[in-house]
């Protein structure tokens, strides 16, 4: 393998850079970012770097004086793959034939239809989203949330710290049900009660209103909430537009094994576009979690150098951390599936506990607020 | 200066402690018997190594996944890009005793900030 294209320059590409390197890959490789920007780590956005706490500086990935010996495309996006001779086409005309190709292209922020034009209505997924949030949050006023999610809930904790009125709007009864279930997603997102943080529930978004800048967010119940600025939390979708008619099997994502494999040789996914095969639940999944992004290319990588004459490692359950209001919120396993939750430490009153989900009496998923040692210890027992 | 810390027989293997000087120090006793100390707080973001994973002679922060090496203090995974302070235990008549590292720390930007605005919170 002389040449190898990672495609997409964030967490996900840059440790399947790291990884290329680390298992001995010696070849050219090159990384191709559709941002300018060096790989930089996303979880600040919404919290530190959103108030103002941590500089761009910080955010960069790459340690001092580290060097994969890659060429770094940057501010090009890939509009094609030729399975023909395994090429990435660039939105620049150029072309990159490569002998391995790492899919990483991400996650898009999802927007609201007819939105665009507005002033004052944002997203929050890029280094430049963040740079403009950050301006549009230092001039104050009312700032609405659509979305209970964790973006929407870090947004609406770092905005409430910078002194603005804050409103959070979210479609279903209640927020964060999805990923801890109904019981804990209520509890969770009474963070934002307990801050005087509005929060709408089990209500839908209509539309905006505004001339050139937003001014309110109808409601579908016919009410009107008053916005000086809107923040959209409602999801991302995967960057994979550019593959289609590729011959890469393409479902919610790039379909791929648990190691990473795609339906094309020579190619492997890694990241948020990747909806891999995970062998606990025996089904697909595409999990946007920064951790999966930092540990999982190298079980992609070690599929592309031994040209798919691997066996995946078991990977660890998926782990996902938030911070709202100053409580660190941490998640792992999976809470589907789960038919208790019982609250095994601390009090769920006082925002400081650990909540054991159980299938047919078995752990499956852990929920700690404000408890990283015992919830470092349950983690622990997952992953043994 | 030799600060103490705990009992040996207080501390069991797998075990770490969080020795509350500025700043704080994580004690840990690995599964091998052996005591080793660090700084305590991760250089990515405010978080305590002593709260952490351990295995091995090696501890991972416990919110993101950024590793440490105990005996050298040396970043083995990112996130975080610098290492931590290593800092000479000794242990004497079953007491564990720390005598911190005079080198400068390597604190996250937001310890950092907050330290330089005025001292901890």
């Amino acid at each position: 393998m002389r040449t190898v294209a990672v495609v997409g320059a964030s967490l996900a590409g840059l440790s399947a850079a790291r990884a290329l390197r680390k298992q001995g890959y010696d070849g050219r490789l090159v990384l191709i970012g559709d941002e300018p920007h060096r790989p930089y780590d996303r979880p600040p956005l919404s919290k530190e770097f959103l108030a103002g706490r941590v500089g761009e500086a910080d955010l960069a990935l790459e340690a001092d004086g580290e060097d994969l010996g890659a060429e770094w495309l940057l501010g090009v996006r890939a509009t094609g793959l030729d399975r023909a001779d395994r090429s990435v086409r660039l939105a620049d005309g150029r072309t990159l034939r490569a002998d391995g190709i790492v899919i990483a292209t991400g996650a898009a922020a999802r927007t609201l239809p007819g939105s665009e034009g507005l002033a004052g209505v944002h997203t929050l997924r890029t280094l430049d989203d963040a740079r403009a949030l950050r301006d549009e949050l230092a001039r104050g006023g009312r700032l609405v949330v659509i979305g209970g999610g964790f973006i929407g809930a870090e947004v609406a904790s770092t905005a409430y710290a910078l002194g603005l009125d804050v409103t959070v709007i979210e479609a279903a009864p209640t927020p964060l049900a999805g990923p801890l279930g109904e019981a804990m997603g209520g509890i969770v997102s009474a963070l934002h009660a307990d801050h005087g943080v509005r929060l709408l529930c089990g209500v839908g978004v209509k539309g905006l209103s505004g001339e050139r800048r937003v001014d309110a967010v109808l409601l579908e119940d016919g009410r009107s909430v008053p916005a000086d600025t809107v923040v959209v939390g409602v999801g991302a979708r995967p960057c994979v537009e550019w593959l289609e008619g590729s011959g890469v099997a393409l479902d919610n994502g790039v379909t791929c094994g648990a190691d990473g494999r795609t339906s094309l040789a020579g190619v492997v996914a890694v990241g948020d576009c990747a909806n891999w095969y995970d062998p606990h639940t025996g089904s697909h999944r595409r999990v946007e979690h920064w951790t999966g992004a930092l540990e999982r290319p190298a079980a992609a990588v070690a599929t592309l150098l031994a040209h798919g004459a691997t066996e995946p490692g078991v990977p660890r359950p998926p782990y996902f951390w938030s911070d709202q209001y100053g409580v660190k919120i941490q998640f792992v396993g999976h809470a589907a599936g789960a038919d208790s939750v019982t609250v095994e430490e601390g009090a769920t009153d006082e925002r400081s506990f650990l909540a054991v989900y159980r299938r047919a009496g078995t752990p499956v998923a852990v929920l700690g607020m404000n408890q990283p040692r015992l919830f470092t210890r349950w983690r622990k027992q997952f992953t043994a | 200066m030799m600060i103490p810390v705990c009992r040996l027989a207080d501390l069991p293997r797998g075990e770490a402690y969080r020795l509350d000087i500025e700043p704080p120090v994580a004690v840990f006793h690995t599964e091998d018997g052996e005591v080793l100390a660090i700084d305590d707080t991760c250089t990515h973001q405010d978080a305590s190594l002593a709260d952490g994973w351990l295995e091995g002679c090696e501890v991972e922060c416990p919110l993101h996944a950024s590793k440490f090496d105990l005996r050298t203090g040396a970043v083995d995974a990112p996130p975080a890009k610098l290492p931590v302070r290593t800092h000479q235990v000794v242990v004497d008549d079953g007491m564990i005793y720390v005598r911190p590292s005079e080198a400068a720390p390597n604190l996250p930007p937001c310890v950092a900030a907050r330290l330089g605005a005025g001292g901890p919170a």
